[in-house]
Order: structure tokens, then sequence, then C-alpha cells
């Protein structure tokens, strides 16, 4: 154990004021992915080491850490996005409810239907609003138009978009707003009902009222989904996740429940990041 | 100074400099041929002179069109033994265009300043564009009705004109004959040949189908007859009317008015009147069909054969292109081997376009349009039908000659997509063909569609390729008709461009074919840019709809 700070500790306190959060711990969790001893190569050059944890279903669970610390990279094995990069090459396996999804025969395409993602900058297709979110349900085959009305509408609705929307889901998406594009996004990814949702720091490139709707966002669908998200905003970490993993080069440093991280961070070296005094 | 120097000022002047002459070339360029494009169909005046050739003792009359002045050295002249007036240093010369072919044996002549007397313009010269032997410029004297004079005088001229729409309108009802329902017969006829020609090589021609065979030539040549009589009765009653003309010489010429396609007094016009000419001689030039070995007459076919070979070849190219590119950016294993291909494809823009029109031949023409005769036509043999230079291989060669465009413009577009597109596609479950297809290859439309226009623009100025593989100098049927199966790739086919090769420097009267070549010239321009034109607003259309990601 390292020495406390208790300047630092006292400040991130403040980041839970007012709110009713109650310490959680992982033992209690349903855990919906286990992540195993893994290592990931971009050719000679090792990303990630040994990581290994334990990520619970329908909580947040946030990644912090200084730029290249590996946490996007970690992120992208969960829908096996780094599968795009071909000097890319994995060992140790990720169990998606029991499935290794690095296990021989498994359906990458139908992987990336259970885990859903949204990038930092909002990514619509050239193509309507409506298409947009029906992008994932024409791909399974759906052609049932009221099937689509209804999925368009129940997952528009759901990120909150509706009312802004509602008018004109044939015109163009690229027509949005920057944060109305990354809600966009999110409908799309929800629209095809994954298990888990990727987040790879989906604020970064918005204004602070869309960042918050986003983050507000969050906190109503952990109620059905298990939600990744990767961030470099602190404060955001600490405001909507329920647990959060610390990444310092490529290895995974801490790995607890928010509120105790931030407060009570057990690592020397997660302190000096928590608290700024990293770099 | 070496601050000026220094300021980067002579830079900039440097610049603007070049882009200065540039500018004064292309639009020179357009200038002229706009000016000598359009002005081919102005119905200039006519002038009478009497000359007195030097070297000559007695006067001539002339009359004749003044087409252009030029000053020379007096002494050029003398030393090309024309005797010249010692005092004298510089001459000037015109050129006249004095028609009559026919009559004189010289259309054009120049005609020495200071030798021209008597310079006037008569009002009722009247000019007969012909369909044989050129125009032809005299006084009206008669007209003719079965070789009796029915009309002289004021009258003349307007009674002729009304004669001569009838006559007219009976010609161009021979013509819609001849080339509708006699080339529809001729080429029914040439089905039954080939037909029974094809049951003989299959050994399965029977006593009945050849009975069959025949009765249905009998059918069509019974048809012809009475299409045969009908068209001597139309003769008959085009060459009814004739009208006697005084030329320069004082000889009186009787020409038919069948003979006649228009005729106009031109010192007698109104700026209106010439104006309403000029676009009525400016449709006939487009929509005409060329007469006198293209030296007369319209350009349609070539307009028409050089717009359904752009188009063939666009067909041919852009899928041929865009697959290719999809291919080497999209799936092909980046290493050496695949910089060797795109090193290959993107120089294949700089071979020569002879060397591919060589290669057409040969390959195309020869080997692909040889098998395709003897596995699919072997009736029609040892007459060729696809072994043979023709349309196809035309857009087949300028497919070839364009692709590497395509390709490149096509390669450039993919990489410009955003891997965050890709990437949202595949997350969302998507494998990578749907991908592209879905969200990729649409957003690469304005690209390709930029391909498409280089390679449409390159194409239909092309000509050196088409002389070898399908462009012909005078086709005699257009390769969209109303026979099965309407498109006929396998016909040789016209073409603006070598058609201004052929007029301009094929041509017997280069003094005639000299202002055709310009007017030629201008709507194979404004044919490109119409169609450049069309696929340029179909492109903004796309890059609108995919506005934020392909720019």
């Amino acid at each position: 154990m390292s020495q406390r700070n208790p300047a630092a500790t006292s400040l991130n306190a403040s980041l839970f004021e007012g709110t009713s959060r109650q310490v959680r711990s992982l033992a209690d969790e349903k855990i919906a992915i286990t992540v195993e001893g893994l290592d990931l190569y971009y050719g000679d050059d090792q990303a990630l080491k040994g990581i290994s944890m334990k990520i619970p279903e329908r909580r947040v669970t946030a990644f912090i850490g200084p730029s290249g610390c590996g946490k996007s990279t970690l992120l992208r094995c969960f829908n096996r996005m780094n599968d795009l990069v071909d000097s890319c090459r994995i060992e140790g396996a990720i169990n998606l409810h029991g499935d290794n999804i690095y296990g021989r025969g498994t359906d990458v395409a139908e992987l990336r239907r259970r885990v859903g993602m949204v990038f930092q900058k909002p990514n619509p297709f050239p193509k309507s609003i409506y298409e947009n979110v029906a992008y994932g349900l024409r791909l399974q085959g759906v052609k049932n138009k009221r099937l689509l009305d209804e999925v368009v509408e129940r997952s528009i609705k759901a990120v909150g978009l509706w009312d802004e929307v509602k008018d004109r889901l044939q015109s163009n998406a690229f027509g949005l707003s920057g944060g109305q594009q990354q809600r966009l996004v999110i409908a799309r990814a929800i629209a095809i009902e994954p298990e888990v949702i990727l987040l790879d720091e989906p604020t970064s490139a918005l204004d602070p009222i869309s960042t918050a709707k986003i983050e507000e966002l969050m906190e109503e669908l952990k109620e059905k989904y298990t939600i990744l998200i990767v961030t470099h905003n602190m404060q955001q970490a600490a405001r909507v996740s329920d647990y959060t993993a610390y990444m310092y080069l490529g290895e995974l440093i801490e790995y607890a429940d928010t509120m105790h991280l931030f407060t009570n961070p057990g690592q020397k070296a997660t302190e000096d990041y928590i608290t700024g005094r990293y770099g | 100074m070496r601050e000026w120097w220094k300021s980067g000022s002579p830079w900039i002047w440097l610049n603007g400099g070049a882009v200065t002459i540039s500018m004064i070339m292309v639009f020179g360029l357009l200038l002229l041929i706009l000016v000598r494009g359009f002005g081919n169909f102005w119905p200039h005046a006519i002038l009478e002179t009497t000359y007195t050739h030097p070297d000559a003792d007695t006067p001539v009359r002339v009359i004749g069109e003044l087409r252009r002045s030029e000053t020379l050295t007096a002494q050029s002249m003398r030393d090309a033994g024309v005797d010249i007036p010692g005092d004298q240093l510089l001459i000037e010369r015109h050129l006249i265009k004095m028609g009559n072919r026919d009559v004189t044996n010289q259309d054009f002549g120049y005609f020495i300043d200071g030798f021209m007397d008597d310079w006037r313009y008569p009002e009722d010269i009247g000019v007969l564009e012909r369909r044989e032997w050129g125009d032809f410029m005299g006084y009206p004297l008669r007209l003719l009705e079965e070789g009796s004079t029915v009309a002289v005088g004021d009258e003349l001229w307007p009674e002729f004109q009304r004669r001569l729409e009838r006559s007219n309108n009976l010609y161009d009802e021979i013509r819609g004959i001849e080339r509708g329902a006699i080339g529809r017969i001729n080429f029914a006829i040439e089905r039954v040949r080939l037909d029974e020609r094809k049951a003989e090589l299959r050994g399965a021609l029977t006593d009945e189908r050849r009975a069959e065979l025949e009765q249905r030539r009998e059918e069509l040549q019974a048809e012809y007859r009475v299409l045969e009589e009908q068209l001597n009765r139309l003769y008959e009653a085009a060459a009814r009317d004739g009208i006697v003309m005084r030329v320069a010489d004082g000889q009186e010429v009787t020409i038919r008015l069948a003979d006649i396609v228009k005729a106009w007094q031109p010192n007698n016009m109104s700026v209106l009147e010439k104006i309403g000419f000029y676009a009525k001689d400016f449709f006939d030039f487009i929509f005409g069909y060329p007469r006198e070995a293209n030296t007369e007459g319209g350009i349609f076919p070539a307009i028409f054969g050089t717009v359904v070979m752009v188009l063939v070849m666009s067909i041919i190219v852009t899928p041929f292109g865009i697959l290719a590119a999809i291919y080497l950016r999209e799936y092909a294993r980046q290493g050496p081997i695949l910089k060797t291909v795109r090193i290959s494809v993107y120089n294949l823009a700089g071979v020569p376009s002879i060397v591919f029109g060589v290669f057409g031949l040969g390959f195309f023409v020869y080997f692909l349009g040889g098998a395709i005769d003897r596995t699919f036509y072997p009736e029609a043999l040892p007459a060729p039908t696809f072994g043979t230079p023709g349309l196809f291989w035309a857009s087949l060669t300028l497919a070839l000659l364009t692709l590497p465009v395509v390709i490149v413009s096509t390669e450039e577009g993919l990489a410009r997509i955003p891997s965050t597109i890709r990437e949202g596609s595949l997350a969302l479950g998507a494998t990578k063909g749907e991908t592209l297809w879905k969200v990729v290859v649409p957003l690469a439309t304005p690209a390709m569609m930029t391909g498409l226009i280089l390679a449409i623009a390159r194409a239909a100025g092309e000509v050196a390729p088409l002389m070898l593989v399908g462009v012909v100098k005078l086709a005699p049927t257009l390769p969209v008709d109303g026979n099965f199966p309407f498109i006929h790739l396998e016909r040789k086919i016209m073409h603006l461009g070598f058609h201004i090769y052929d007029v301009g420097f094929q041509s017997p009267h280069a003094e005639a074919a000299e202002q055709l070549v310009y007017a030629t010239a201008l709507i194979l321009v404004l044919l490109i840019v119409v169609l450049n034109l069309t696929a340029i607003t179909i492109r903004n259309h796309l890059r609108e709809k995919y506005r934020a990601e392909s720019d």
C-alpha cells in the first residue's frame, strides 16, 4: 500500500457528493464477460499484457488511463474489431456468457450483433435517419415493414431522439448535429438488441450539453445492457460508471468499484493518475 | 529589387501569367471554332464582278461568294508567273466560291484585287444547294413544268419555292421508303438467306423447310415490287419541274427541282430572314445525312455513332473498372505483386491510343470476333458478322483505353471513405461484402462518376484507334434501328472525330470542306460538353446526397 494523500481523496470524494451510491462488490454481481490472460501484439509490440478481469452484467464499466495505455485496444477485443488490423495477434480468452469469442468457429458477424459498438466520432451512414437505425435489422434479413417501423421508433425513443427527428425520419442523417448523430448511432446499435454495448470515448467530440444527454442515456441503458466505456474524462468515469479499470502501458493496474477506486485507490499509480499527478 | 524578389511577387506573377496564357489558349481555340463553325451556316452575300486576269485579254464575268482576302507581296506573284505591273509591292487577292462545279469545273478561285471591275451585289442572284455537285449560283430565268415555262419574272421565285417544297416532300417520301420499308425488306430477305444456310449447315434443310423459306422470300419480293412501283411513281412525279438559270458567262442551265435541296437569294434577304435561314441550315446540318463524300449535307450519323459508341463504352468500362478497383483496394493483399499490378494499370493510361487500336483489331476483331463468327454465325460465313470492325469492338477498345482512368478514380474514392464508416457497419454485424455494397460503394459513387467523366471526355475525342476497329467514312445504316434486335453492335459506325479528319484531309474539295471541318469540330466539342455536363450533374446530385463524407 502506498501513502495516502488525504487532499486528493477528499477531492475525489466530492465527485460523489449528493449521490446515493453504494460501494458495490464484484462478488455480488452476475458476470457477463470474463477476460483470461489476454495478450495482444501488433507485430512485435505487445499492446496488452496479461489482462484478466470479470465484467458484470447490466453495469457500466469504465476504462481509464493515459493515451496509448491500451484501453481502446482492449475494448476492441470484445467485438473482435482488432481482426481488421493485419498485424494484430491475440492470445488468451474472452468469454461472453461462457463462449470464448476467440474460440474456433466463432461467427464474427454474429458476435458483433451481440456486442454493439459506438465510436469516438459519430459515424452515421450516408442514408436516411430511418435506414441508419434499420440497417442492422436489414442485414439480418428483416423485411417486414411494420416490424422495422416499430424497432426504429423504439430505438430512437430509447435514446431520447424521437421528438427531435420524428418528422424527418427520411431525411439524411448527416443533417443532424454531432450530439444527435451520436445518439442516432447508439440507437442504431441498440436496434439489434445486443447484450453488450462498447462505447469508445463516445463524448470526446461533443459539446457539454450533448455529453450530459449521452451520460443520462447510459444510466437508462444499463437497465438492459452491459456497458463498457473508454473515456479520457475522469469525471465522466466517476459520474457514469459502476466499476472502473485503470490501465497503464498495456497492463490492468487496478480494477474496482468506481467509488472505491476514486476515493481510495489501492495503487500508487492509480492515485497519481486520478489526482492529476501523472506524467 | 532584392526586396521585390524576396517578397514573392515574381512567383505570383509567374503563376498568374501561366494561368493567363492557358486561358488565352483555351478561349482562343474555342473562339476560333465557334466563329468559323457557326459562320458556316450564314447566307453570305453573293457578288458579281468583271475580272480581267493580268495574263488574259478578255474579261470574264464572275458570280460568287467572297470567302476570304489575303495580302501577298507582288514579287511572289511575279515569281509564280503572273504579270503584275512593276510599281506594285503588295497585292490583295480574294478567294471566291463560285459554285457551279459541273459547269465550270472549278468552284473556287483566287482573284487579284485591282483587276476587278463593276463589283456589285445583284438582288436576284439565286443560290441553289444541290444534292450533287455542290452549290449553284446564277440568275433564275424560267420555271419549267414538263419542259414548258410556267413562271417568269416576279412570280418566278415564290412559285419556285412552292414547287421546291413539293419536290422536297416527294424526296423525303422516297428516302423514307428506301431507308424504312425497303431496308426492312432487305434485312428480312437476308434473314431468310441466313436461315436457309443455317438449316443447310445443320443438315436440317428439308424440302418442306426449303419451300417454306422460298415462300417467305416470294412474299418479301412481292412486297418489294409493290414498293418499287411506288418509288417509280414518286421519282416520276419528282422529275416534273425544272428551273432555268443563267450563269456568269451567259450560258443557260436547266436544273431539275428534284436535285435541289434548298434555294435562297442572299442579296434579297432581310437580317431576320437570314437568321431564320441560318437556324434551318444549322438544324439540317445536325439532323441531316451526309452527301457528296461527306462534303455536303449533315452529320447526323456521325453524331449518333459517337454518342452510341460512348454510351456502349460507358456501359462496359464502368462495371469493369469499379470491380477491379474494389478488388485492388479492398480485397487484394497489399504487397509487391499488387504494386506491380497497380503500376501496370496506371501505365496503361499512358500507352498511345493507336496501340490500343492495333490490339483491338488483332485481338478483339480478328481473334474474338472470328471465334464468335465461327461459333454463332457460321451461316453468314465467309462474310464476317463480328469478325470485322464494328461498334462493339470500337466501344470495347475505348473501354480498355479508359479503364485505368476509372480504376484510378474509383480507388481514390474508396481510399477517401473514412474508416469509421466501415467500422460502424462492421460493428453492426455486417460482413465485409455487405459493408462494401451497402455503405462504402454508394459513398464512392461520386468518385466513380468523376472517373466516368474523364473516360467519356477521352473516348469521345479519340480517333486514331477507332479507324482500325469500327469507324468508317460512310456507314450505310445507323447502329440502332427498328429491326430486331434494334441495337446492332456489329455494324460499322461514323464518328465525329474521324469525320473531321475525313472531310478535312481526305476530301477532293478542300476549300469547300474547310468550313465544314470547323462546324463538325464545333459539334464534337459541344457534344463532349453535353455528355460531360450530364455526368457532372449526376455526380453533383450524388455528392449532395452523400454530402458530409465525400468531399
